[in-house]
């Protein structure tokens, strides 16, 4: 097994931090420390930093800087929004809808409200494509509904939601139950996987809040932003010196926040082009993989991110796959079971209607920024010997036609 | 996508499982190439897809020593359910063969120091070959006549699916796993066959009153 050709292909779980983004944080991991809240120059220099790219993240969003919160990272951020949204006003409200494809940092939030504070959830489902109906958002919807969030892009399969369309609907609701366009049911989106490639204007989208984070964008880790909507109350979930508007205390992370904007900046402004190079990539991933006998598709074929690719392949593993293909240097991910803390198989899959034996075949091949022609033409010559070799050792043979 | 917890035995090498599992993934020993022109003395097979882990295993024995002369195996699941079904075939044919009742004795315990180590969360789920290999060895004596010999579970399958028994639930109890959500991460109990989860959540409180009250 020598050979080897690295290729980083899983852009959804981390991204490399871009050389021009490193440059801008530079100067506030050597150098400047200053606490923001500090009144010297040091703090001041700090405070203006964080100032400039809040600025800079509210300009992308159409919001105003006071709309930004700064948080650790994503999951902080969805943490946020649905305890706060939802411990705030429960006096009035117990009622949150989502869907059963978001990430675990909704979805186990929202568990722990149901499970200890009395809250009651409905999970919308998602089609065979791994998209939501919106009329199924709003057939839920009752005057105890205090939250709906529905993530934007969907980190394994890809599939792109509804969001504008979703929001549109919510506020029609509202009007036709007497409710004011600031009253609840406020509406959350996670875009962390959307951000580098989708529209980010919060009025277009129709969103109280909406969840954003670095690591995703070619941006550090340990930096995220929840937007929240002007008159919306939360109640924090971090005490201590009343930072972020009271909403998140802790002393700033500067150099991660300056990163983030820098990263959101840079995707934004290479959003176009980008998106075109990814997608041809994209579509050449899948219609590699796909010509594999016994393999398919997971979520949408066109209504999907232009990094993502999801395939399952059936009759092997996923871990054992991934073991093969890391081997050669080709890093890639699996909803397989083997890998899971839990030792349960992807629920995004799974939410597709698919059988346990589609996730634990599933591979995802998520691509980026750095991504080559080179390192897909590699992946694609790589992957089918492991496949062949595999299968061989296989007692697994399962009929396509219970798949499609 | 979730990330893998499995974490390396041998923190300096930055490989997910020992050397000795990552010889026996890529270069996996015994296993079936061609099943069609295969004569096997007896077959057992355990798991299903759904679980995660399936293996099916193929031994000829010589009838007058009872040695286990070869022992073919196919598996579908992780790095280490492959490399364990690898090893284990490796031990029951080494040195001429073991007997039958040696081979029965052989336990994923013995399977695993062999390899070197697996991280903790993957035994229970990943190391089936003794009891796909207990399936054959009954297969062997059901044909040959001997069903005298049949090897009598000494404990009672709970998941029928992946062939879990209540020995399997008292050992991970005994191994400080006390809710469902706790043995499952060991066993996977119920993955496959959800109908038999109220009899181990029985069986959960019937093993922790025993040890632990």
């Amino acid at each position: 097994m020598s050979d080897r050709k690295e290729a980083y292909l899983d852009y959804a779980a981390a991204t490399p931090l871009d050389p021009r983004v490193i440059a801008a944080m530079k100067p506030y991991l050597d150098g400047c420390f200053g606490n923001p809240s500090s009144l010297h120059t040091a703090g001041r220099t700090a405070k203006t930093a964080i100032d400039d790219a809040r600025d800079v993240i509210s300009g992308i969003l159409n919001c105003r800087s006071s709309e930004i919160v700064f948080t650790s990272g994503g999951t902080e951020a969805d943490n946020l929004a649905v305890l706060g949204v939802a411990r705030k006003n429960k006096n009035r409200f117990n009622h949150i809808i989502t869907t059963t494809i978001e990430h675990h940092a909704i979805l186990n939030s929202v568990e722990q409200l149901v499970k200890n504070e009395g809250f009651s959830a409905d999970y919308v489902k998602v089609n065979r494509e791994g998209i939501v109906d919106p009329a199924d958002i709003i057939a839920k919807l009752t005057d105890k509904t205090i939250l709906v969030s529905v993530m934007y892009a969907n980190n394994e399969i890809g599939t792109i939601q509804p969001i504008a369309s979703i929001g549109k609907a919510i506020a029609q609701w509202k009007k036709e139950n007497g409710r004011r366009p600031d009253e609840a049911p406020y509406f959350h989106t996670d875009a962390c996987q959307a951000a580098g490639a989708l529209n980010l204007d919060v009025k277009a989208l129709g969103v109280d809040l909406l969840t954003l984070n670095g690591s995703k964008i070619c941006g550090p880790k340990g930096a995220g932003v929840l937007y929240v909507a002007t008159g919306l109350k939360l109640e924090p979930i971090i005490f201590g010196g009343g930072q972020e508007w009271r909403l998140r205390s802790g002393t700033e992370n500067t150099p991660a926040i300056v990163g983030l904007a820098k990263a959101l900046e840079i995707s934004v402004a290479e959003k176009e082009k980008e998106n075109v190079r990814l997608a041809a990539l994209r579509d050449k991933v899948i219609a590699g993989m796909t010509k594999i006998p016994k393999s398919f598709l997971n979520g949408h074929a066109t209504q999907r991110l232009p990094n993502n690719a999801n395939v399952t392949i059936l009759d092997i593993e996923g871990e054992a796959m991934i073991l093969y293909l890391d081997e050669l240097g080709f890093c890639v991910s699996t909803g397989s079971a083997c890998t899971s803390a839990n030792l349960e198989p992807s629920h995004v899959i799974r939410a597709l209607g698919l059988p346990y034996e589609a996730a634990h075949g599933s591979l995802r091949i998520t691509l980026g920024r750095f991504t080559t022609e080179e390192e897909i033409d590699a992946f694609l010559a790589a992957l089918p010997p492991i496949v062949e070799k595999l299968r061989k050792l296989s007692p697994v043979r399962l009929d396509m036609k219970n798949f499609v | 996508m979730s990330t893998p917890d499995v974490v390396s035995k041998d923190q300096k090498n930055n490989w997910l499982y020992s050397a000795e599992v990552k010889d026996h993934f890529f270069n996996p020993r015994n296993f079936m190439v061609d099943d069609d022109g295969y004569v096997a003395d007896g077959v057992g097979m355990v798991g299903s897809p759904a679980c995660g882990d399936m293996m099916t295993v193929w031994i000829k024995v010589d009838p007058q020593t009872e040695r286990i002369t070869d022992m073919k195996w196919r598996t579908f699941g992780c790095g280490s359910a492959i490399a364990s079904t690898s090893m284990h075939s490796v031990m029951v044919v080494e040195n001429g063969g073991r007997t039958l009742d040696e081979a029965l004795a052989i336990r994923p315990q013995h399977i695993i120091v062999r390899l070197g180590g697996l991280p903790d969360r993957k035994i229970h789920c990943s190391v089936l070959s003794d009891k796909a290999l207990r399936q054959a060895v009954n297969d062997y004596f059901r044909r040959a006549g001997k069903k005298d010999r049949m090897v009598a579970e000494n404990s009672r399958v709970i998941d029928k699916v992946l062939k879990i028994t209540d020995h399997d639930i008292e050992e991970a109890v005994l191994e400080g796993a006390d809710t469902l959500e706790k043995v499952q991460a060991k066993t996977k109990v119920g993955t496959g066959d959800p109908s038999c989860i109220p009899e181990v959540e029985q069986l959960i409180r019937f093993y922790k009153e025993k040890y632990f009250n």
